[in-house]
């Protein structure tokens, strides 16, 4: 159900509210320990981080999304609003299919990256990291949309590994088979509706469950009683994050600055310098940053963004990057062994031109033992594309496993 | 047609559209204007408000026009003549005293000895100072922060002729230019009439009070030490000789043509679409209309980046200036002056104080009770604006605010009302001489001029509202975000005030980016780390 | 008499700081104080029983870190303790607040308006930049535009490039931010009104002018670029009172072999050729130095302690002129119990954090006209604080000290001085303005200080009451303050020097006018320089 009154004066007496899944995270909750997500309670951990991991790449993981900004956006100009807002082009995103694009500001700066969710006919939903009321409803002036935060009425799980979609077939979910990665899809869940898309932040087949909070606990049940032969668990948001590296994926105030958020000069990112070229299209006559962008194509970029492969087993947590004659020319944004790949690997920001694959790196690595600190220089390459992407993902209708 | 040459639409043929239009026309473009009205000349116009009494309906005196753009536009051999000249003001005080003063001069029985020597300081200061800003008219505001050398080029010079001032001066125009003109009367003069007036100087077509800062930018903006004109045939007759010289210079000018809509093809300004449906094509546009009916109405916010359109929006462009105009049947009497004291420049802020009371009320949306007033009798310099032993007698009335509490159906007779007491008390009889009266609320100037706010500037001219800052930054050059979109207008650098320099800038930079084939601005530097 | 290297006039925060970095350089320093007790506008007083009034300045944010540690503030006895949000009563019964709890906080700000909630981080983020582009001139000399000498220019091209590496649109934001009013500066990011009318009142606390006046945005800088332990714009507590600051800046300045006088003022300072030789006291004691230093405000300075004679008539002008304008008051009220504002149905946190009672932008405005008008605003904007419920010292168990800063309050009333009477009228209209938010407020007052711009001058010296030593306008910051081609710390006659708040970078309890000034001083003396360089905040 719906934890908290946005209109009730004395919410501070609550710091932070239990999600709509509370009584059943609660539940499973091993360590006890909770984190902050913005309104939410939030599992780091519910076993151990590997533990909730491996349920993630092996059978099926549910994380609660509900935290997750969202934002509802609707109206006849829905579309021209959103052409105008992302740097992608929106048309192709038709009423079933979701898209994950960036927005920037003027100068082409990333303000945040999400996903678009186009529900129904001119009806979208914009999932991110930051709130974006005030940018958004900025950008609103001029067209005839509706724009409204809907984090509270929302809530979501994401059910992400090999088995899920067996789960969800076995939750008895007729056409689930048919839903293509990025696709959505609306049934009935006991009498009211319960949206799905075949969407995620692992890199893996999986998918994202949307519904009324009233009904959430009774989603988490069924969800997990059809899951109860086919491995599902729980897993926290420090699994998700070792997911979400492995995939290869940028997470806002890691990973780069959002814009809104960025004080000084120089220290935000456009989108060439996240990698997301591809989230970019000129062909549109007007976007937000289209005309800095147009010339950060033409003049070059001062940063790129890399994935390193990195030599050895310490994770490069922070770690300075340079090139083979020494000289700094980034840093780590994201690192880990990957459990997966089995691999040492690590997101980072570099100088141009360093960011081509093949590229010869080195990273200072700083590590403890027993206390004890430790320096290390590692060999790096800078790889192409994610470092775990299992044919699975893709594949309609899913694999059971 | 030459090579050069390309086809320009100038939206608006007030007047800096009209110097814009044919700026560009004599390096040989095609330039056609198109004015929503049936004639040209925008606020700078002359009507008749009632039967046999014309007056200049928008702005009523010229102090600013730029002699260089009078001389290129050959302005006098298309008819501008005038009907007076090197106008002084004259400060009344309601007990009949009286001063006037033009530059360093002061006279009449309210001036005091030691207010006529700080005068003369004072004017020797404000037009080196006002020659600053004056000199800064005719250059296209450089960008900052950029590694443009032309920027830094125009910031050395500035910063040279800042240096040329000499210590003392320099230091002076630094302590004072950003702050308000109360203090620095204060200051210098101890006659309270003298430093009304000059505080109504400093907030005049302003949301200022004297106390307020920026009253010194916005007296320095408009300080004259050659006094104000009043061309024969009211200020409608320099447009006509502007629409005249453009005409002449080949630009096609078109009345009761007004635009709908500029036309994007894709990413540029490709025309416009007038009124009735037909669709110019152009290679360049040029709106004179002001910023924010420009980017919001003609063009359209979604043609826009979301942070430019906001710094559009969040312009302030509300008037607060309304316009009085009394037809009357003889020469008003005001107390002590002679005809010729009464052909001048009349203002009725008789202290700082009562012109700062009269402006808290425009804070509030509320129109002044005891308004300030300058106020001129044009017919005494022009036999053609009233017949014989008849007059005309035109006012600015501050404040009147744009958005009014109640709005202004129904208010503007409370306001005329109020001028009225009070002019009697000034010109005692005058109320039984006004045999019609009009008063302009910026919502009618709004209605009549097309300016959005009914403001005489397009937009505040305030120290965060000029130069690289006019109309807002990214389109500070006359270049805007748009490809082939320019700017002429008053909310331009630098500004209204009947002077041209905004036409003249525009065109001089349309002509370079057409040969060099840049018509478009390139964005916004990015943070340099 | 014997006969000291240097003579410091004033030991408040900034005279002391300053007297302190001349002793630590090796200078034998004498610091003089009118009044029976330290601190200046930075005090504690203990004026009813066993409380301890902040009767002055009653908060710390702008205290340079680096002067604290330079001076060693911890080791005689100085404890910062920060406390944590804001709250904004409504005249309707609601109330705006802000807590230590970040998502606390957006949340109380989604409930007045969800898009004004995302709008604070644009905010902040710009006003952030202003705070960060300003940190780094405080403890600078500011350059002397005018001047040719290498150093000016290039103090002039430093300045030119920090202003530069923030780059095109910052730099207009810039330009913006110093010539704005406080009320335009916030429509350009907030809806709603009563969000609105909490952050004006930061663009002029202090200052004689209105949230509409152009100027007003910067003055929020003075309330926003300070820190606590690293926390931008956070403010804290003096553990002890303001005056704990002057009392371990005081106790490090003898500690390092200082010397100071209380209880008696100068009358003069004393000349000879040209050239300062001392200051003579009010009991007629006279002290000898071939260096003296003011910390009074610069009208006190040089039209009440100074023979016009050693003046130039232009310079006394300017003095004359200088913008040092009342508008503001304090009441001081010890409290048998905690005040109930019915609003907070007894929130325990907002109850600790700083109230204020403002509606709106136009009632802001209107409290300026009264001002103008020269009468103390019938509906004033005042800022509350309860510091007893963070410092344990302040007040006995269970009991209460509280300080709430009137604004605005004029120097004079219409044209005439202020009587007893119209004090005691100023504070009862505070007072009732306050028990019409917290019934039986007024049952609780066991004593009250009512303080305008008169007591402000008379005991502290504050020239028209005007608690930065001057107005923080335009005219009078950076290398024009205190008055242009006297920005540098150095009087007109030789071995004279200021180091109060009419000089860069003002007022607020900062140090880094003292700080400054001592830097220049030990530079003429070629003596080794004790004042910290600033940190950098890259």
């Amino acid at each position: 159900m719906k934890t908290f009154d946005i209109s009730d004066r004395d919410h501070y007496r609550t710091k932070v509210f239990p999600s709509p899944f509370h009584s059943r995270q609660a539940a499973l909750n091993e360590n006890k320990v909770w984190s902050r997500w913005y309104d939410y309670q939030s599992v780091p951990a519910y076993t151990c981080e590997t533990h909730d991991y491996f349920a993630g790449r092996n059978a099926c993981g549910v994380f609660d999304l509900t935290p997750m900004t969202k934002h509802r956006i609707g109206g006849p100009d829905a579309l021209p609003y959103l052409e105008r807002l992302m740097t992608r082009r929106m048309e192709k995103i038709r009423p079933g299919r979701v898209g994950y694009g960036v927005w920037c500001d003027d100068h082409g700066q990333v303000i945040d990256d999400g996903t678009v969710f186009h529900l129904r006919e001119g009806d979208y939903r914009l999932c991110s990291q930051e709130h974006q009321l005030d940018w958004l409803l900025m950008n609103a002036e001029g067209f005839d949309v509706e724009v409204f935060e809907e984090t509270h009425d929302v809530a979501a799980l994401a059910v992400q590994g090999p088995t899920s979609f067996a789960i969800l077939r076995d939750m008895g979910l007729p056409g689930i088979e048919k839903l293509t990665p990025f696709g959505l899809a609306h049934f009935d869940f006991e009498g009211t509706e319960l949206t799905i898309s075949r969407t995620g932040y692992t890199g893996d087949l999986g998918y994202e469950l949307w519904i009324d909070p009233d009904h959430a606990e009774r989603l988490w049940d069924r969800l997990f009683a059809a899951g109860e032969q086919r491995g599902i668990k729980p897993l926290g948001s420090k699994a998700l994050d070792m997911l979400r590296i492995e995939a290869g994926f940028i997470l806002a105030g890691v990973d780069f600055m959002p814009a809104m958020h960025t004080v000084r000069p120089g220290h935000t990112r456009s989108p060439f310098e996240l990698g997301l070229d591809w989230l970019v299209d000129f062909t549109k006559p007007l976007f937000n940053g289209r005309r800095a962008l147009l010339r950060e194509k033409a003049e070059g970029s001062r940063y790129a963004f890399a994935r390193l492969d990195i030599e050895d087993n310490k994770p490069a947590h922070n770690a300075y990057v340079f090139d083979k004659k020494g000289n700094t020319i980034g840093w780590v944004t994201s690192a880990m062994w990957s459990p997966s790949a089995k691999k040492n690997i690590a997101l980072a920001t570099v100088e141009t031109p360093h960011d081509q694959p093949g590229e010869d790196l080195q990273v200072e690595i700083y590590y403890q033992r027993e206390l004890q600190w430790n320096r290390k220089m590692a060999k790096a390459k800078v790889v192409e594309g994610p470092f775990w992407a299992p044919e699975r993902r893709r594949a309609t209708p899913p694999g059971e496993w | 047609m030459t090579d050069r040459q390309r086809r320009i639409i100038v939206i608006g043929a007030g007047h800096n559209g009209l110097v814009c239009a044919a700026t560009l026309a004599r390096a040989g473009h095609q330039v056609t204007v198109f004015e929503a009205r049936h004639r040209s000349g925008g606020a700078a116009t002359t009507r008749e408000f009632a039967p046999g009494f014309r007056v200049s309906a928008g702005a009523h005196l010229l102090h600013a026009l730029d002699p260089a753009i009078a001389k290129e536009m050959n302005l006098a051999k298309h008819g501008l003549a005038y009907a007076a000249t090197g106008l002084g003001t004259v400060a009344l005080a309601p007990d009949g005293q009286w001063l006037r003063y033009r530059g360093g001069k002061l006279e009449g029985p309210g001036a005091l000895d030691a207010d006529r020597e700080a005068m003369k300081i004072f004017d020797r200061q404000m037009d080196r100072f006002a020659a600053l800003l004056r000199n800064l008219r005719s250059e296209v505001p450089p960008r900052l922060g950029t590694r443009d050398r032309g920027a830094l080029l125009a910031l050395g010079r500035l910063g040279w002729a800042i240096r040329r001032l000499g210590r003392d001066d320099m230091r002076e125009f630094l302590r004072i230019a950003g702050i308000n003109v109360y203090d620095v009367l204060n200051e210098r003069f101890d006659n309270p009439l003298l430093k009304g007036a000059l505080s109504l100087d400093g907030t005049l077509g302003a949301h200022l009070g004297p106390r307020s800062n920026n009253s010194v930018f916005n007296l320095l903006n408009r300080y004259t030490r050659e006094g104000y004109a009043i061309p024969a045939g009211g200020l409608g007759a320099v447009s006509a000789a502007m629409a005249d010289a453009a005409r002449a210079a080949g630009a096609d000018v078109r009345t009761h043509c007004p635009v709908r809509r500029i036309v994007v093809d894709f990413d540029r300004a490709a025309g416009v679409r007038l009124e009735t449906g037909e669709e110019l094509a152009a290679d360049v546009v040029i709106s004179n209309a002001d910023p924010k009916t420009t980017f919001i109405e003609l063009l359209g916010q979604r043609h826009l980046e979301a942070g430019f359109a906001h710094r559009v929006r969040n312009i302030r462009s509300n008037g607060g200036v309304a316009k009085l105009h009394l037809a009357l049947d003889g020469l008003p009497a005001f107390n002590g002056l002679d005809e010729a004291m009464t052909g001048q420049r009349l203002v009725i802020a008789p202290d700082p104080d009562y012109v700062e009371r009269a402006f808290n009320h425009a804070k509030y949306g509320e129109f002044s009770k005891h308004p300030a007033l300058e106020i001129t009798i044009p017919s005494l310099h022009d036999n053609r604006l009233a017949a014989p032993g008849q007059h005309v007698l035109c006012a600015n009335v501050q404040w009147a605010p744009y958005h009014l509490k109640g709005g202004w159906n129904g208010a503007r007779r409370h306001l005329v009302e109020a001028c009225l007491v009070m002019l009697e008390q000034y010109a005692p009889g005058i109320r039984e001489q006004v045999l019609h009266h009009e008063l302009r609320s910026p919502w009618d100037l709004e209605q009549e001029f097309g300016m959005s706010g009914g403001h005489w500037h397009h937009a505040e001219l305030a120290l965060d509202q000029s130069m690289m800052l006019r109309p807002v930054p990214g389109a500070a050059q006359y270049a805007t975000p748009v490809n082939g979109l320019y700017l002429c207008g008053a909310g331009s650098h630098p500004g209204g005030g009947i002077m041209g320099n905004a036409g003249r800038n525009a065109a001089w930079v349309v002509d370079r980016d057409l040969a060099a084939g840049t018509t478009g601005t390139p964005e916004p530097t990015e943070d340099e780390a | 008499m014997k006969k000291y290297d240097a003579i410091v006039i004033g030991a408040g925060h900034n005279g002391i700081a300053n007297a302190a970095f001349l002793q630590k350089a090796g200078l034998d320093v004498l610091l003089v104080e009118k009044n029976d007790w330290i601190g200046g506008a930075s005090v504690s007083r203990n004026l009813h029983e066993d409380w301890i009034y902040s009767n002055c300045s009653y908060v710390c944010s702008l205290l340079r870190p680096e002067v604290y540690r330079a001076l060693d503030l911890a080791k005689y006895g100085l404890q910062v303790v920060p406390y944590g949000g804001s709250v904004t009563f409504s005249s309707d019964g609601d109330y705006l607040g802000r807590y230590t709890d970040p998502d606390a906080s957006r949340r109380e700000y989604q409930r007045h308006s969800p898009r004004d909630a995302d709008a604070l981080h644009r905010y902040e983020r710009d006003v952030m930049r202003q705070c960060r582009f300003i940190r780094q001139f405080l403890l600078r000399t500011a350059p002397d535009p005018t001047s040719f000498k290498p150093r000016d220019l290039l103090e002039l091209l430093h300045i030119g490039r920090e202003l530069w590496a923030l780059g095109e649109d910052t730099i207009y934001d810039t330009m913006r931010f110093y010539t704005m009013s406080i009320a335009d500066y916030l429509d350009e990011y907030f809806e709603n009104p009563l969000i609105k009318a909490a952050k004006a009142g930061s663009g002029i606390i202090g200052s004689a002018m209105g949230v509409m006046s152009p100027g007003t945005a910067y003055v929020l800088l003075h309330h926003a670029m300070g820190d606590v332990d690293g926390t931008a714009g956070a403010w804290g507590f003096a553990r002890g009172g303001m005056g704990a600051i002057a009392k371990a800046m005081n106790a490090c300045f003898e500690d390092h072999g200082g010397t100071t006088i209380t209880g008696s003022g100068v009358e003069q300072i004393t000349t000879r050729g040209g050239r300062v030789t001392g200051v003579a006291l009010a009991n007629g004691d006279e002290y000898h130095a071939r260096t003296v230093v003011s910390n009074m405000t610069l009208p006190r300075t040089f039209l009440e302690c100074m023979d016009p004679n050693d003046l130039r008539p232009e310079f006394l002008d300017k003095c004359r002129n200088f913008k040092i304008r009342g508008s503001s008051g304090k009441l001081n009220i010890a409290l048998d119990g905690l005040p109930e504002f019915t609003a907070l149905r007894g929130n325990p946190e907002l109850i600790q954090a700083d109230m204020h009672l403002v509606d709106s932008i136009e009632k802001l405005e209107r409290a300026y006209d009264d001002w103008k008008d020269g009468r103390w605003s019938r509906e004033p904007y005042l800022d509350m604080l309860i510091p007893s419920l963070t410092d344990p010292t302040m007040a006995p168990p269970g009991k209460h000290f509280m300080s709430v800063f009137v604004q605005y309050v004029p120097p004079k009333i219409e044209g005439r001085d202020w009587t007893d009477a119209d004090r005691d009228a100023f504070g009862d209209n505070v007072l009732n303005r306050i028990e019409a938010y917290a019934p039986g407020f007024r049952d609780r007052v066991m004593h009250v200080e009512v303080r305008t711009p008169r007591e402000l001058e008379n005991e502290v010296g504050l020239t028209e009451g005007n608690i930065f030593q001057g107005e923080l306008t335009m005219d009078q910051l950076l290398f024009n303050r205190p008055i242009p081609g006297y920005a540098q710390y150095r009087g007109p006659v030789k071995g004279l020097y200021l180091c109060g708040s009419s000089n860069h970078p003002g007022g607020g309890v900062m140090a880094a006018p003292g700080a400054n000034a001592a830097r220049e001083i030990l530079r003429d003396l070629r003596r080794p320089n004790t004042v910290p360089e600033g940190w950098t905040d890259d």
